[in-house]
């Protein structure tokens, strides 16, 4: 089990408690599917550098909450803000530019773009991507520069000897290891990965938990949606567990395992099913 | 039945206007369907108010440059039309609604209401002139044995192809940028090209625009070599000889649309040729007639084209790896 990072040492395991330096602060949210509750969160905050788990049994709402957040789907109620900016209604390119990036359940890479295209096509502020830019203006060296940082961060995921290949011919567990390492090249301030470990082989599961890690240790936020309870003992500082919208408590992993509203909601003694 | 005469016309007709006009819509509908993966089932709307767009301010007094002008402010006033409802849509939704304006507009020039300036049903002539007026070309016939051109046809020609290479080499530009990167990151997935920054409805609608205004010009350059625009000659079939002509090719290809209208052209008119011939040799005999046989050439080209797409459903120029790919 990591250490309980400094920046969260002594903040107590209750839902909604406040953090000494959150990131991203959601209030109010409310995301109504007709008469189903899929998101009810009265306040939540994730604390800048750290990596949170978000767990719950299926259906407790994380993707949802996901999509709400990263202006993928907008809920009747609530706001949210990234860095102290208000997200509300904001689309979900634009959250992406200010630091919010997010990947999918099912994995989405863009299968006949190759994989330095793929790495390239997330590449901020190339000027040759508007109209303009693109008959007029000099991108070759942006894109020069882009393409350093492309292979370095490929390298770094061990897909260097594949820039070359198409993204749709690359296995399940590339196409993870390629999705994150194409998030990174927005230069996000948050991550939020959408079970990045599902369906991936345990070899491979170990090295995509260590590249989470690097994230924040390069300073990035990370928030993932994981189901496997070692892989969130093992590297989160904090985990969130939601159950039918609402988050029903937060804290260090062990406390959280512990608690006994998130064994009910898994185990459903509360409704006296056992899923 | 003469086999050179058959060939030298199927040649013609491979290098012929309407296939630089096919090839100039193709190149327009291959931008929005092969690279951006826009299902525009409207393309013959774009080049409609590119040819009306020209003729009525020649009509009306109108330059024919101003006619240019007009004709491509329309297509991209339709195109934003087209676009800006239905871009935040799923693709089908965007393929009805442009089935749809291509034939609202054709029954709008034919309507009796818009009759003052379309003319309706009778359409616009001689409204090229100025155009035939600046042929450089001498009076005579151009060419080897039969194989000829006058110079009214050839004058079309070079400025017809001279827009195809142009439109080629312009969407080449506009591909190998990372304009063209995002373009076709958008066709693979949408919502990947959004959570990566990118303004996926401002892309499309770039790129509705942009090939609409290359099908306008298509249009214009078919109603200039008629000397003639007329309402029934823009039905849905043509929005799907540019499909045709886009798939032969191989959709996402940068010359597929050009090579595609050629080889479309050459044996759509090849075919027409050895039927007609083989039916003044009476090998047909009793069994079909002059209108039978022009039938029986659309359904054989339907059989032929059936066969190309079993065989090779990437195109003439499409890579088959690429097809290959699972679309996830």
């Amino acid at each position: 089990m990591p250490a309980e990072p400094r920046s969260l040492r002594g903040v107590p395991a209750e839902p909604g408690v406040a953090k000494p330096d959150p990131v991203l602060v959601v209030d109010g949210v409310r995301r109504y599917f007709g008469g189903l509750r899929a998101v009810e969160i009265d306040h939540l905050e994730i604390q800048r550098g750290t990596i949170t788990s978000l767990i719950g049994p299926n259906g407790a709402g994380k993707t949802t909450l996901f999509n709400v957040l990263s202006g993928f789907d907008l809920p009747q109620q609530g706001h949210w803000h990234l860095n102290g900016g208000p997200l509300v209604g904001i689309s979900a390119f634009r959250v992406a530019r200010l630091g919010l990036v997010r990947t999918f359940q099912l994995t989405r890479s863009l299968a006949r773009l190759t994989v330095l295209e793929n790495m390239l096509v997330a590449a901020k502020a190339q000027i040759g991507e508007s109209l303009r830019g693109a008959l007029f203006r000099r991108w070759r060296p942006l894109e020069e520069a882009n393409t350093t940082r492309a292979l370095q961060t490929l390298e770094r995921f061990g897909l260097s000897h594949m820039t070359g290949d198409y993204a749709g011919s690359l296995s399940g567990g590339q196409r993870k290891l390629l999705e994150m390492a194409r998030a990174l090249m927005v230069e996000p301030a948050v991550v939020m990965l959408d079970e990045p470990t599902a369906g991936v082989n345990p070899a491979l599961k170990q090295s995509l938990l260590i590249h989470i890690k690097n994230l924040r240790d390069t300073g990035v936020t990370v928030v993932f949606i994981e189901h496997d309870m070692d892989v969130v003992r093992e590297i989160s500082d904090w985990v969130v567990c939601m159950s039918e919208g609402a988050v029903i408590a937060e804290g260090p992993s062990a406390e959280v395992a512990r608690n006994p509203a998130v064994i009910d909601a898994y185990l459903g003694t509360h409704h006296g099913v056992i899923s | 039945m003469d086999v050179v005469t058959i060939l030298v016309d199927a040649g013609r007709a491979a290098i012929g206007v309407p296939a630089a006009g096919y090839a100039l819509s193709a190149i327009g509908l291959n931008l929005q369907f092969g690279y951006t993966g826009l299902l525009n089932f409207g393309h013959v709307g774009f080049m409609l108010v590119g040819a009306y767009g020209l003729a009525i301010t020649v009509d009306r007094g109108g330059s024919m440059v101003l006619g240019l002008v007009v004709g491509i402010a329309l297509a991209v006033v339709l195109a934003l039309l087209m676009g800006i409802p239905t871009m935040r849509l799923r693709a089908d939704y965007l393929a009805i609604v442009t089935i749809a304006a291509g034939e609202i507009l054709r029954l709008l020039a034919r309507s009796t209401f818009a009759a003052p300036l379309t003319k309706g049903i009778f359409g616009i002539q001689r409204f090229a002139n100025d155009f035939f007026a600046i042929n450089p070309i001498p009076n005579g016939k151009y060419g080897v044995g039969t194989f000829r051109f006058d110079q009214r046809t050839l004058w079309v020609l070079l400025v017809g192809w001279s827009f195809v290479i142009g439109a080629v080499l312009f969407v080449r530009r506009l591909l190998r940028s990372p304009w063209g990167r995002v373009i076709r990151a958008i066709r693979e997935d949408e919502d990947a090209a959004r959570s990566l920054g990118k303004n996926v409805f401002g892309y499309k609608l770039q790129s509705l625009i942009i090939g609409g205004t290359i099908g306008a010009l298509a249009g214009m350059l078919l109603a200039i070599d008629q000397q003639n625009v007329n309402p029934d000659a823009f039905i849905p079939l043509l929005t799907f000889y540019a499909f045709t002509i886009v798939i032969i090719g191989g959709p996402g290809t940068l010359w597929g649309p050009v090579i595609g209208a050629v080889i479309f052209w050459f044996l759509f008119e090849l075919l027409g040729g050895i039927m007609a011939g083989a039916l003044a040799e009476g090998w047909f005999g009793d069994l079909l007639d002059a209108t039978d046989v022009a039938q029986l050439r659309f359904a054989l080209f339907g059989v032929g084209l059936m066969w190309l797409m079993a065989k090779r459903p990437q195109g003439l120029f499409g890579s088959r790896t690429e097809m290959l790919i699972d679309a996830r």
